[in-house]
């Protein structure tokens, strides 16, 4: 048989690690990403006094790739300090694995956004958030890097589908370069949504597509 | 079988029957000829009569003659002629307006698509929750200006059979050329031109143990339609292009050996591995319509997990099965079918489709549904959703 993926892939595929969820977790987030479905789910545990992530856990509703990334971000992340956890990139997670197909980015870098989002969830829990600092164009722009445009599993700045960003009194405006009747518009729509609205000073975002 | 694979994407493509390649043989080999008229060479002469008892054992098999039939490389092609022949026929002198059902598979959606860029407009209907086109939306968005309605005789995906021959009524009545694309109903569900007010018929050989690059398209005399391929006289100057006589013939051969117990057979696979899905393993859903529905299609949702990675753990585990999940397609889109039957992406994220074909049996329905209850099961342990639910 031969496979897109590589045997490491197929192995954490057939047997992933630390699968499942954290009882009474110190941090958690889900990310999902409606485009193409799938959701990954992380829990961690963490050592008030070293900052370590001594427990993680995670859950995937996602193909193979996902569950897979799921499995070895978890093995990267377990006893690293939350500064260094989150600093764990996709392409580490991806060159642990021996490599991904591109088209399956999307789907394999939820779950390094999941671990980062459990960490954040832990900080903020924890008071360890840094001082807010108000949202800018740029910010966005970085925070729009993580939705996938669906169309070729390359984040939206890449494939330069945002046409403009505005931030203006609490309101962001995002134009996408894709007609509103698009199959994945609501997705995408979806997903900037969900990435830009945390923002501690935004009230609301408008996402208008060019079509 | 591949080997140890119980190949259950039949729908996909399927294995030649030793008996189809048999009866090609002697067209690589001794008569390899170009077909000729009747005052050419003998082998030319024998090819010729080789490729018109095809041509009348297909065109046979929907009740039209001969000349009334046409062989193309496959259903892709069938459709694009059918499509945009009657397009160029048409387009300055009756009308520029098409219409289309949204779950149409890619050649005929495809080609709609491509007549809009030409200025064609295209009338795209919704279908209900199995899969039906609503009869009376086709009624309405028939105008002065529409050429052709082109409805799919059963789904690709979902199995769903059309009412055709109420649809070929509808377009009889308001003066308008029907297509439909009978793909993957060839053989498994009778047609038969006498009966059914059907004008353009698209067949192809890969879904009924015929060798693939070989197809059909059935044109009803009279019908206008512009020449699809530039060459030759060949298929009554309507595609030129050196014949496929080894295909054709295979062709033929292919529809000789479907049977009535044949699709009876693969009727009880189907609902032997529905019944057992369904009352099996929870959370699972039906997609298409439970009687109406080709002999050979289950389509089924199991919820909560991810359509690749179930078909990833049954192809490890000897079954080739497929997924309406935008992880599986290479174009990272949900199947349009599941979307347009009303599901969202959840339902076509966790959609597979068993399609049975001659070389399948009982047992390996009955293994199948052991090893997807255990591999659902599985992943359903592994997903953050399943358990939300309980």
């Amino acid at each position: 048989m031969k496979f897109p993926y590589s045997e490491i892939v197929l192995e954490h595929f057939r047997h992933p690690r630390n699968v499942g969820r954290i009882e009474d977790p110190d941090g958690k987030a889900m990310e999902g990403s409606p485009a193409c479905g799938d959701m990954v789910a992380v829990y961690i545990k963490v050592d008030p006094k070293t900052n370590c992530i001594t427990d993680i856990k995670f859950e995937s509703y996602g193909c193979a790739s996902n569950i897979a990334t799921g499995s070895i971000i978890t093995e990267l992340a377990k006893g690293k300090t939350l500064d260094e956890a989150k600093k764990i990139t996709w392409k580490e997670a991806a060159d642990a694995l021996g490599g991904l197909p591109p088209i399956k980015v999307h789907c394999s870098v939820l779950a390094v956004e999941g671990l980062r989002a459990a960490i954040r969830n832990y900080e903020e829990r924890h008071g360890l958030v840094k001082e807010k600092e108000p949202t800018t164009v740029e910010e966005v722009r970085r925070r729009l890097r993580r939705v996938m445009n669906p169309l070729t599993g390359l984040d939206l700045i890449r494939t330069n589908l945002v046409r403009d960003i505005e931030v203006k009194d609490g309101t962001v405006r995002v134009v996408v370069a894709l007609p509103a009747g698009h199959q994945f518009a609501p997705a995408i729509r979806e997903e900037i949504l969900e990435k830009v609205e945390t923002l501690w000073d935004v009230e609301q975002v408008l996402v208008e597509f060019t079509e | 079988m591949f080997g140890e694979i119980v190949y259950l994407d039949n729908a996909a493509s399927t294995r030649l029957d030793e008996r189809v390649l048999e009866a090609m043989q002697p067209y690589f080999f001794d008569v390899y000829a170009v077909a000729t008229s009747e005052f050419g060479y003998s082998p030319g002469i024998e090819a010729k009569e080789a490729l018109e008892r095809s041509r009348e054992a297909l065109a046979g098999s929907l009740g039209a003659s001969p000349d009334e039939f046409i062989f193309s490389s496959g259903s892709t092609e069938s459709s694009n002629m059918a499509l945009k022949g009657v397009a160029m026929a048409l387009g300055e002198k009756r009308g520029k307006h098409l219409i289309v059902s949204k779950i149409e598979d890619f050649p005929v959606l495809h080609s709609a698509k491509a007549l809009e860029k030409q200025g064609f407009q295209v009338t795209y209907l919704d279908v209900d929750g199995d899969g039906f086109v609503n009869l009376e939306q086709l009624q309405n968005s028939i105008t002065d200006d529409t050429i052709l309605v082109s409805i799919q005789y059963a789904n690709q995906e979902i199995g769903t059979i059309q009412s055709i021959e109420a649809i070929g009524q509808i377009c009889r009545a308001r003066g308008v050329l029907f297509h439909t694309d009978a793909t993957h109903s060839f053989t498994r569900l009778s047609l038969d031109v006498r009966r059914v007010p059907v004008d353009l018929i698209t067949i192809s050989a890969h879904t009924i143990h015929g060798p693939k690059g070989i197809g059909g398209l059935y044109i009803r005399k009279g019908t206008l339609i512009n020449k699809w391929m530039d060459g030759g006289f060949q298929e009554f100057n309507l595609r030129a292009g050196l014949e496929n006589i080894p295909g054709a013939v295979g062709f033929a051969k292919a529809v000789e050996l479907v049977t009535p117990e044949e699709n009876e057979r693969l009727r009880v696979m189907r609902d032997r591995l529905i019944d057992r899905v369904l009352a099996d393993i929870p959370d699972t859903t039906l997609n298409g319509h439970r009687q109406k529905r080709l002999p050979q299609n289950a389509n089924i949702t199991f919820h909560f997990v991810e359509g690749e990675s179930i078909t990833l753990h049954l192809d490890m585990r000897g079954f080739a099965v497929s997924t309406g999940s935008a992880c599986f397609s290479r174009s990272l889109e949900a199947s349009h079918v599941i979307l347009g039957i009303g599901g969202d992406h959840e339902r076509a994220h966790g959609s597979v489709r068993f399609t049975f074909g001659r070389y399948n049996n009982m047992e390996d329905v009955d293994s199948l549904v052991e090893v997807i209850a255990d591999v659902v099961n599985e992943l359903r342990a592994i997903s953050p959703l399943s358990e939300a639910t309980k």
